[in-house]
């Protein structure tokens, strides 16, 4: 598809030329920094007049995101849903997150800034260390590279990687903001005791009051309390760094719950929880299933793939969901620089604003949905034996 | 190549979701407005399995963007 579009706007860049010397009167133009690689890496195919616009294009569009040649639309889209090891602020300015890496010469800790976004060679106490992004690939790695600057993949394998990066830093700030806001609202109860909630207490008093009746109630049953923590976390972590997510500039904009990592992780707490709460019941429907004695080879695998399918789709639910909605409002915004014109900016920006409030409603659905089948998986495991299934 | 045939998975899977969504949430319609006093209920029910039903078509586009690569 992406292919299609570029070669589509390559088509018509010739026309949009016209658009591009209108729009060079109105807008500043910036100094393509790498304009002589630039050259060279243009396709010998293309002809003189296409590759002339494409240069005037790229002067006009050179102060954004990216200073190739062409606009990759993929890749920057990649670069924005994936991890980083600087947390970007505005324009040039970003904050350098510090890198801690591990060797088989012990760790190492330093600031991300000495990587001038991957141009520089940082050299360190026991390796020379450079940060790769392959094509191909969304996540930037750290490598080592030797005197010369060649990446020594032996030595890099031996690296990992256990820097503070964006996610990373977005996490934090969201567990410290959950935190101060959760136990604040919990000393006013402390304080004032049970009655009528007061500031804080009173926006989230009735989200709380709706966890437990929608959520909690109808699955659990009366052990209900004993997973009212688990849920009530897992589900305004979720809520909170959805919505954090969903914000395109400083302290938001990290796509915490689009990283298939940190939602593999919520959904192994609740594969945890269920199987350790896991009644006589619920081991006897996986382990002796009521079915002839014949077909147990066959149920029994089955009923096992089972346990692990269900926190896997919780994991899939949240990952795709979020990093769809990033992608989503990220293409409309390229739409602009595909098709090379301020115009499209008048049809894709109020398009944006438009998805970003489903959005909003996504981020408040999935943290409900992971957090109520959360809710049913464990109800599942607390079943107890009912008089139906005893005469097997 | 490899790129547009993802892409046709991705299709077919947002097809599959799609026809399945919409019985979920005409249905759920239907019945809100024959009982209008079991809303909450029909609602959270629905979403659930509007929920499963997304997490098949999820897993396609998952598939459909890691076969792109």
């Amino acid at each position: 598809m992406t292919l299609l579009i570029n070669r589509f706007s390559k088509k018509y860049s010739a026309i949009t030329a016209v658009f591009l010397f209108v729009l060079f009167a109105f807008t500043y133009s910036v100094k393509a920094e790498n304009n002589a690689e630039v050259t060279n890496q243009l396709d010998s195919l293309t002809t003189k007049m296409v590759t002339e616009s494409e240069k005037v294009a790229e002067e006009v569009t050179g102060h954004h995101e990216t200073e190739e040649e062409k606009f990759n639309t993929s890749e920057v889209i990649m670069e924005h849903i994936a991890d980083a090891h600087d947390w970007h602020l505005w324009g040039h300015t970003s904050i350098h997150l510090p890198v801690i890496v591990y060797t088989d010469k012990g760790f190492e800790c330093f600031s991300s800034g000495k990587f001038e976004h991957g141009h520089a060679i940082y050299q360190g106490a026991n390796y020379n260390y450079k940060i790769v992004k392959h094509p191909g690939e969304q996540k930037e790695r750290i490598k080592v590279v030797d005197a010369n600057g060649n990446i020594d993949e032996v030595a890099s394998a031996s690296v990992i990687d256990l820097s503070i990066t964006k996610n990373i830093a977005s996490l934090l700030f969201s567990v410290v903001v959950l935190l101060i806001m959760f136990i604040s609202i919990a000393n006013g109860y402390k304080k004032r005791g049970i009655g009528a909630p007061k500031g804080l207490g009173s926006w989230l008093e009735p989200i709380i009051i709706f966890v437990r009746d929608d959520i909690a109630r109808p699955n659990l049953g009366d052990q209900y309390h004993r997973f009212m923590p688990y849920l009530l976390t897992v589900f305004f972590f979720i809520w909170f760094n959805n919505t954090l997510g969903l914000i395109p500039f400083f302290p938001g904009g990290a796509n915490l719950t689009g990283n298939i990592a940190v939602t593999m992780v919520l959904a192994l707490f609740t594969l945890i929880i269920t199987n350790i709460n896991g009644t006589k019941t619920y081991w006897g429907h996986v382990f002796t299933p009521h079915v002839p004695l014949w077909l147990y080879p066959l149920v029994i695998p089955v009923e096992i793939i089972g346990l692990f399918t269900k926190p896997f789709a919780l994991m899939v639910r949240l990952f795709a969901n979020i990093t769809a909605g990033h992608i989503l409002v990220l293409s409309l915004i390229c739409l602009i620089f595909i098709f090379k014109t301020v115009a499209v900016a008048g049809v894709s920006v109020p398009f944006v604003v438009f998805i970003s409030v489903i959005e909003m409603l996504v981020a408040f659905i999935q943290a409900f949905i992971f957090t109520i089948l959360s809710a049913l998986y464990i109800g599942m495991a607390l079943e107890k034996p009912s008089h139906n299934n005893d005469h097997h | 190549m490899t790129g547009s045939i993802a892409a046709i998975g991705a299709g077919l899977a947002a097809i599959g979701a799609g026809l399945g969504i919409g019985r979920i949430g005409g249905s759920a319609m239907e019945g809100m407005a024959r009982q209008p006093e079991a809303a909450n209920k029909i609602q959270t029910a629905m979403l659930i399995a509007a929920a499963l039903v997304e997490a098949v078509s999820l897993f396609a586009v998952v598939v459909a963007l890691l076969g792109n690569g």
